[in-house]
């Protein structure tokens, strides 16, 4: 078992295959303590893990909270609005508090890029990225290798469609690190205001064209669109880029069999995702979520669980 | 006031095409002789400048001294103290200090902080009243207080009548207006270069059009009214075409550049150091080449440290929330040697033109020049002084600079403003 390279997880774009496949391998013999009776195991008891949020979100935090909670770490939780960032204080003087208080690991989300890499370079406590602005989100990444490696076996080779604006979204960022990574072929797909400039290079197609690029995927990831920005310069309305971009039943017709639909949520029905492919037989939205649980528990164990003799964390 | 003998250092001198090893007679501020060593009198101070460049002292015509106002970033003294440690005998300061430098009360009062400075600080007053880009300044009660050109940088002057106004009125006086080119609706919320590493990062990304767009504007309106124009921090491949195209048809514009957009390009951002992060930002590889170029061919007249003093503090932040600039009159000149001139992409002689002679025009002063009877502002340089970049033994009050850790090669040996020393490496130098 290889370790990880770094202290933190700041992103995927710096991780190696072998340290994803470590990290999902993990996060899959995680997955059944889900599932007993009794959904707790003593790993990480003694260890104190802060979910420290920037920016308000309820799935990303609530699956942390619950994946510390399963490895018996105590997991405290605070966001801007409990905080004393409103009183001023620096992120980082905020965060160094935080560890005086003898934090194992700090989660945090934050609305700029770099957040996490600011205070990981600053403290000796284990960051993990819970997303920072429109750069990474490696978790939500990481859950959604899970989930299709689940489902096809394999990541290599597969042909997986992003949609949405990619422009501003930390998780399509994650996705295409990861996914090229492991043998994936990606394809984004968005009016030409959602793609961000020279994207090209990384190695992903880019087609304007929904119901062109439908027919060539495996997998279809529908990107939120942030109904709350201000739009009126990217696109002219929500209801005309639902007209184009929304993925329909009708549109769902031009898929593979056995294509699989994901979203991160929280879902926009009507504006990205119609409620009926939603909630259909090609989704497997709710499976990501359940995977999100066992790739946190993965990676807290991962970064902050007892070294064995080796180095590496001492086994279950 | 003391009389040197400068011996036996190598000459460059662009203004007379001079490249010649001789030495320097120097008494009562000026240049007495150059010539083979005339016996020197006891009193005489021995400058021994073997091996070293001897050249007309060094000016950077943009430069952020942030007094009055911001006294806790950088002074009129500490600021100049730190241009005389990197070589130059003259700056030129920018207005947007608090208040703003938009009338002749802050121009005096920068005149009179200026008079126990080591080297000679320029005012450059504003365009526009309190920068707002909305009324012009008492441009000719400023100039008769002493300001040496007109800008509003930092800011576009945004309003193409005010622009061609300044220009056709700033020639009543012979005055150059220095713009900052930047098209603030395309740049809006960017905090980088738009481009490859930007879309990485998933920072909001400034294009290199925002700059372009600016330049051809204010090119046009130059032509029209004959005024003359100079181009602040030229960031993009495009705008040196663009300023390249402009002097081929004969119009008065100038430009410059800062060694950061000749050594830096936007990968560093990568780290999400706030030191890399200014405005005009680090732009891609094919910009940094030809900024270099331009450089070379004189397409770009000079060079510039847009030195910007920031507090820890205020840098020490998200990325986003960091305010723009770095310092930079202490690292110019070793940068340029090291990575421009022992290299051989520049020649000693265009490297002090760029860096001496064509500043000095630009703000309309005579240059200083190494000829009998002229006023001695001359700065020899070590060009085999190894030295790393620790920010802690900057003279300067800031710290905000990029290059922590380079290894440079040359440096100010000794700095020399008006007969007086400004700087002396044997013993100024904090650098042990």
């Amino acid at each position: 078992m290889l370790p990880l390279k770094s202290k933190d997880l700041l992103g995927i774009e710096h991780l190696g295959v072998d340290e994803i496949n470590l990290i999902l391998d993990t996060a899959e013999s995680f997955i059944e303590v889900s599932e007993r009776n009794i959904k707790k195991v003593p790993t990480l008891r003694g260890k104190t893990i802060i979910n420290f949020f920037y920016e308000p979100s309820t799935r990303t935090r609530i699956s942390f909270e619950i994946a510390a909670k399963r490895l018996s770490a105590d997991a405290i939780n605070f966001s801007t609005s409990t905080s004393s960032v409103s009183k001023g204080e620096t992120l980082i003087d905020t965060v160094r508090n935080l560890e005086a208080m003898h934090s194992d690991v700090i989660v945090i989300r934050h609305s700029i890029p770099g957040a996490a890499q600011f205070i990981g370079s600053r403290l000796k406590s284990r960051i993990i990225n819970a997303g920072d602005g429109a750069h990474e989100h490696p978790t939500q990444a990481l859950l959604d290798m899970l989930t299709i490696r689940q489902r096809l076996n394999t990541l290599q080779n597969i042909t997986v469609l992003i949609v949405g604006d990619i422009s501003h979204s930390r998780v399509a960022r994650s996705d295409i690190f990861g996914f090229l990574k492991m043998g994936a072929k990606v394809i984004l797909c968005g009016p030409p205001t959602f793609i961000p400039v020279e994207i090209e290079k990384l190695g992903v197609e880019v087609e304007f064209n929904l119901e062109k690029a439908i027919p060539r995927a495996d997998v279809i990831m529908m990107l939120r669109i942030q109904v709350e920005r201000q739009f009126s310069m990217l696109i002219p309305s929500l209801r005309e880029y639902a007209k184009f971009f929304c993925l329909t039943p009708e549109r769902m017709k031009l898929a593979r069999p056995g294509a699989l639909v994901m979203h991160p949520g929280p879902i926009n029905r009507g504006v990205e995702l119609d409620p009926r492919v939603a909630d259909g037989p090609y989704s497997i939205i709710l499976d990501q979520v359940t995977n999100g649980v066992a790739v946190r528990m993965a990676l807290l164990f991962l970064l902050a669980g007892r070294p064995g003799a080796d180095g590496n964390p001492a086994p279950l | 006031m003391e009389e040197l003998y400068i011996l036996n250092g190598r000459i460059v001198d662009p203004a007379q095409n001079m490249d010649e090893t001789a030495d320097i007679r120097i008494k009562n501020g000026l240049i007495q002789s150059i010539g083979p060593k005339s016996s020197p009198s006891k009193k005489a101070r021995i400058i021994n400048a073997e091996g070293k460049w001897v050249v007309p002292g060094l000016c950077d015509m943009h430069v952020h001294l942030r007094e009055p106002g911001r006294e806790d970033k950088e002074t009129i003294y500490t600021g100049s103290r730190a241009a005389a440690a990197g070589g130059f005998t003259s700056i030129a300061c920018m207005a947007n200090t608090q208040p703003v430098n938009d009338c002749q009360a802050v121009t005096r009062f920068i005149i009179e902080r200026a008079g126990t400075a080591p080297v000679k600080v320029l005012p450059i007053a504003a365009i526009t009243k309190q920068l707002y880009g909305k009324e012009l300044t008492e441009m000719g009660d400023l100039v008769q207080a002493g300001a040496a050109a007109f800008s509003d940088d930092g800011v576009m002057v945004r309003n193409a009548e005010l622009l061609r106004r300044a220009l056709e009125y700033a020639k009543m006086f012979g005055k150059t207006i220095i713009e900052h080119c930047e098209d603030l609706d395309l740049s809006a919320d960017g905090v980088m270069h738009e481009g490859l590493v930007s879309t990485r990062l998933g920072l909001p990304g400034i294009p290199p059009m925002a700059e372009d767009v600016a330049v051809q504007r204010d090119i046009e309106i130059a032509e029209f009214v004959d005024g003359k124009l100079h181009i602040a921090h030229v960031s993009t491949a495009r705008t040196v075409e663009l300023i390249r195209q402009a002097k081929e048809k004969g119009v008065a514009v100038t430009a410059e550049v800062t060694p950061h957009h000749l050594f830096l390009t936007d990968e560093v951002v990568a780290s999400f150091d706030t030191n890399t992060k200014m405005k005009p930002p680090l732009r891609s590889e094919t910009d940094r080449a030809a900024l270099i170029q331009g450089l070379v061919d004189g397409t770009i007249d000079c060079i510039a440290s847009d030195h910007a003093p920031h507090t820890l503090q205020e840098k020490d932040v998200e990325f986003s929330l960091a305010p723009n600039g770095i310092i930079g009159l202490e690292t110019s000149l070793s940068l340029v040697l090291t990575k421009l001139v022992h290299t051989r992409r520049l020649s000693l002689m265009r490297m002090v033109e760029s860096m001496s002679t064509a500043p000095c025009r630009i703000l309309g002063i005579d240059p200083p020049a190494i000829k009998t009877g002229k006023i001695a502002d001359i700065t020899i340089i070590d060009p085999e002084e190894y030295w790393p970049v620790d920010p802690n033994r900057f003279f300067s009050k800031s710290r905000n600079t990029p290059f922590t850790g380079w290894n440079l090669r040359g440096a100010a040996f000794l700095t020399i403003s008006e007969g007086r020393i400004a700087y002396d490496a044997a013993t100024d130098r904090q650098i042990t």
